[in-house]
């Protein structure tokens, strides 16, 4: 297939005459707002390498021949290649290479878990040396919306097909992106009043700046992606009836549907699904009440159920709050999901964490709200079914004590409003729509899927990889009528 | 964006605006919401449908003014625009033939309540409707109710219009028709659709009620409308809105919705506001 976006990126070879240089295992660090600042601030907390540190680290790539990097990236950016650019401080071409693959460079840069990507395959990783490749995908990007001029790539000629994307998230914008380039006719519908699914509503501020959602969104629309916000797909307008105006339709309506833990309690005011408190703060910009007019109450003791990334930007935010923040989490430190960069941070900014803890009730005060959390200790058993050992309950370590506000950030399922609406569309256990990993083909004719709504919840980048690889088959079939 | 076709108050405190909202009003059916955000910084709340014009492409809520939003919304005239207009949300009204349906609507809900008679009176229904309130000039709509209702019953809490007293007069009203009531539908304030339940209980009538908890998304996303029916948490966004009343946790319902009471004052403080003073706020006060 030849397009701009889906060739595979030449990847850039080491000059074997060259003299082999020493080995630079100092990972350079990036500036951070200091912990006793940020934790009273919604502003980024990372504030990104300056082009000396960029290229410092960029020059750590030894430009492996077979760079086992790029194999374990979900789309399969040209990373050496884009390290070599920046290396020569070609930054221009660098960020070139980068949109070859990934149209939301600067959000994939702050929010993809790299360490367990493209960064854990690096040669140098073994010394602990290895590149950090996602804070030099975020240098580029921000490097060139700081010039004021984003680069337009070439667009073929438009092949008249029309598709139609619900969900204006990380999977639909990927696949946007990439259909656009095509020379398809791109319109996302999208639930919320703004783009960006999980990117806008859940990930915070202080991790991904609004202001950058916006700006990659903004991108699509110049490259002609149309954008239709407040429209259910399911409610508004149905699939089926989408299609009738459509060729083709990819559901990326995200893992929507928070899950509780169903103990006593859970439903005394005070008590949230990370969902509700994360948007509250976040799409509806909450802590500027009452600037912005959705209320946020200002808690003095919270608690945060969880242990993955959602239930750290829970805490963090709470923190941010002015409240003492805790984090409630059922087995130890080193089974937490969340990545370590945002454990770390969180230590530093001073959230509590009670691990081998569970909650088993909520008590209310005499107006329903809640007041205290009664938990029990738990003891790391044989390993489950995810490798993971196993939490136990101590008996009799039960334990009260005081909190005005919970955070239930157990996961979410995907949201059932096209299952539930689609007649036909096959649907697996858990709610989510079953498609075909290396396609996203739905059970249905001309209808993809990808993302959260058939993983479950997962990363941004792993709904990105499931867009590009939707994408890729849609564009086969759009083109094969 | 949104425009404002009609915009007016109907009776004190209570406004009717009308909408262009096309997508809406072609898919719209009874007992559907919508969830509407009035500016750039506003919130977004949950409005009931009260009719909609598919060829027109318009839709029409009616609304008390009760809040930061509503307040906004009642500023507005002919040609403005709103941001958000999201919708037809939540399920349809079960609309099939039950035989004979008592419909009670008090307050926004005299207004939401009637494309559900509308329907249920086309599905074959025999329909009483009464609408209820604290006195006879907050009623509105009762010719559109005269012009479709087989019975159309008042209750005003000082007797200028109907039954004198709240809707626990039901059962005596129910005695005194002449058919037995096979279902009661109820739209309104929580205190009314919790009346409403409590009344019907002992004669064993299903009683179905839209209930208006906070929400936010309104697709399931956020969990704030969650509601305890029978034992079990639902969202009123995505099984609701309307449960069994006989089943639901009102003690609890009637909390949750006062979760945020505090904050909805602290705007009214501020100087902006009070370039708008509010008039005296009438309503059904449960």
């Amino acid at each position: 297939m030849k397009s701009i976006l889906i060739s595979t990126g030449k990847v850039v070879m080491a000059d074997p005459k060259k003299k082999k240089k020493p080995l630079d295992l100092n990972r350079r660090d990036m500036p951070k707002q200091p912990p006793e600042i940020r934790s009273h601030n919604f502003n980024e907390v990372a504030l990104g390498y300056t082009a000396e540190l960029a290229v410092a680290e960029a020059n750590r790539c030894i430009q492996c021949p077979k760079p086992k990097c790029v194999d374990n990236c979900p789309v399969e950016i040209n990373i050496p290649g884009f390290i070599k650019a920046i290396a020569e401080r070609d930054f221009k071409s660098g960020i070139q290479i980068l949109k070859e693959k990934n149209c939301l460079p600067a959000i994939c840069g702050r929010v993809c878990p790299q360490e367990e990507q493209c960064e854990e395959t690096c040669v140098l990783v073994k010394k602990s040396g290895q590149i950090a490749i996602g804070r030099l995908e975020r240098f580029l990007a921000d490097w060139e919306a700081a010039q004021g001029k984003i680069e337009m790539p070439h667009i073929p000629e438009k092949t008249r097909k029309k598709v139609a994307i619900v969900g204006g998230g990380p999977a639909g914008l990927t696949v946007a992106g990439d259909l656009i380039q095509l020379g398809h006719e791109v319109t996302i519908f999208e639930a919320l009043h703004k783009m960006g699914g999980v990117l806008v509503y859940g990930i915070p501020e202080f991790r991904l700046p609004k202001s950058i959602v916006d700006r990659e969104v903004d991108y699509l629309n110049k490259l002609g992606v149309e954008i239709v916000t407040d429209f259910v797909v399911g409610k508004t307008r149905t699939v089926d009836s989408i299609l009738e105006e459509f060729d083709a339709v990819f559901v990326g309506s995200g893992a929507g549907l928070p899950w509780f833990m169903e103990i006593p309690g859970e439903n005394l005011n005070g008590v949230y699904s990370a969902n509700e408190y994360l948007t509250r703060l976040n799409l509806m910009k909450g802590f500027l009440f009452p600037e912005y007019h959705t209320p946020v109450k200002s808690h003095k003791r919270v608690a945060v159920v969880g242990g993955g990334n959602v239930a750290m930007d829970c805490a963090r935010s709470a923190l941010r709050l002015g409240a003492e923040s805790r984090i409630i989490y059922r087995r130890s430190r080193e089974e937490l999901p969340a990545r370590l960069e945002e454990i770390e941070n969180a230590e530093e900014e001073g959230v509590i964490f009670n691990f081998l803890t569970l909650p088993l009730r909520y008590i209310g005060d005499e107006n329903g709200w809640v007041k205290e959390i009664e938990i029990q200790k738990m003891q790391l058993g044989e390993p489950d079914s995810s490798g993971r050992r196993r939490p136990v309950p101590i008996e009799g370590s039960e334990e009260i004590f005081p909190v005005d506000a919970v955070v239930c950030a157990i996961g979410n399922s995907p949201n059932p409003l096209i299952a539930s609406t689609t007649p036909g569309l096959e649907i697996g256990k858990k709610g989510n729509i079953v498609a075909d990993e290396e396609t996203g083909k739905t059970s249905r004719a001309k209808i993809w899927a990808g993302g959260d709504v058939v993983t479950g919840a997962a990363t941004v980048i792993l709904a990105m990889g499931a867009g590009r690889k939707a994408a890729r088959s849609m564009h086969e079939y759009l083109i094969s009528q | 964006m949104f425009k404002v076709v009609t915009s007016r108050m109907i009776v004190p405190n209570m406004h009717l605006l009308t909408l262009e909202a096309p997508a809406v009003a072609r898919e719209a059916k009874p007992g559907q919401f919508v969830i509407i955000r009035a500016e750039e910084e506003g919130e977004r709340i949950p409005l009931s449908i009260s009719d909609w014009d598919e060829q027109m492409g318009t839709i029409t809520i009616v609304y008390m003014n009760v809040g930061r939003t509503t307040d906004r919304l009642a500023s507005l005239v002919e040609g403005q625009e709103i941001p958000t207009v999201v919708g037809p949300l939540g399920n349809a009204t079960d609309i099939e033939k039950y035989g004979t349906v008592l419909l009670v609507g008090g307050c926004y809900g005299i207004g939401s309540i009637f494309p559900i008679a509308r329907a249920l009176k086309e599905a074959g229904n025999k329909i009483v409707v009464l609408i209820e309130g604290r006195s006879s000039y907050l009623f509105y709509w009762e010719d559109r109710y005269k012009a479709i209702a087989d019975k159309f019953v008042q209750i005003t809490r000082d007797g200028t219009k109907g039954y004198k007293g709240h809707v626990d007069r039901l059962p005596e009203i129910i005695k005194s028709l002449d058919t037995p009531v096979d279902r009661v539908i109820v739209n309104g304030c929580t205190y009314c659709l919790k009346r409403v339940s409590d009344a019907t209980r002992p004669m064993e009538i299903p009683t179905w009620v839209s209930l208006n908890p906070i929400m936010i998304d309104g697709t399931g996303m956020c969990g704030v409308c969650r509601v305890s029916v029978g034992g079990e948490t639902r969202f009123a966004c995505v099984h609701g809105p309307d449960f069994d009343g006989h089943q639901v946790n009102w003690e609890e319902l009637l909390q949750r919705r006062k979760t945020y009471m505090p904050e909805e004052v602290v705007p009214l403080r501020t100087s902006k506001s009070e370039e708008h003073p509010h008039q005296h706020r009438e309503g059904c006060h449960g």
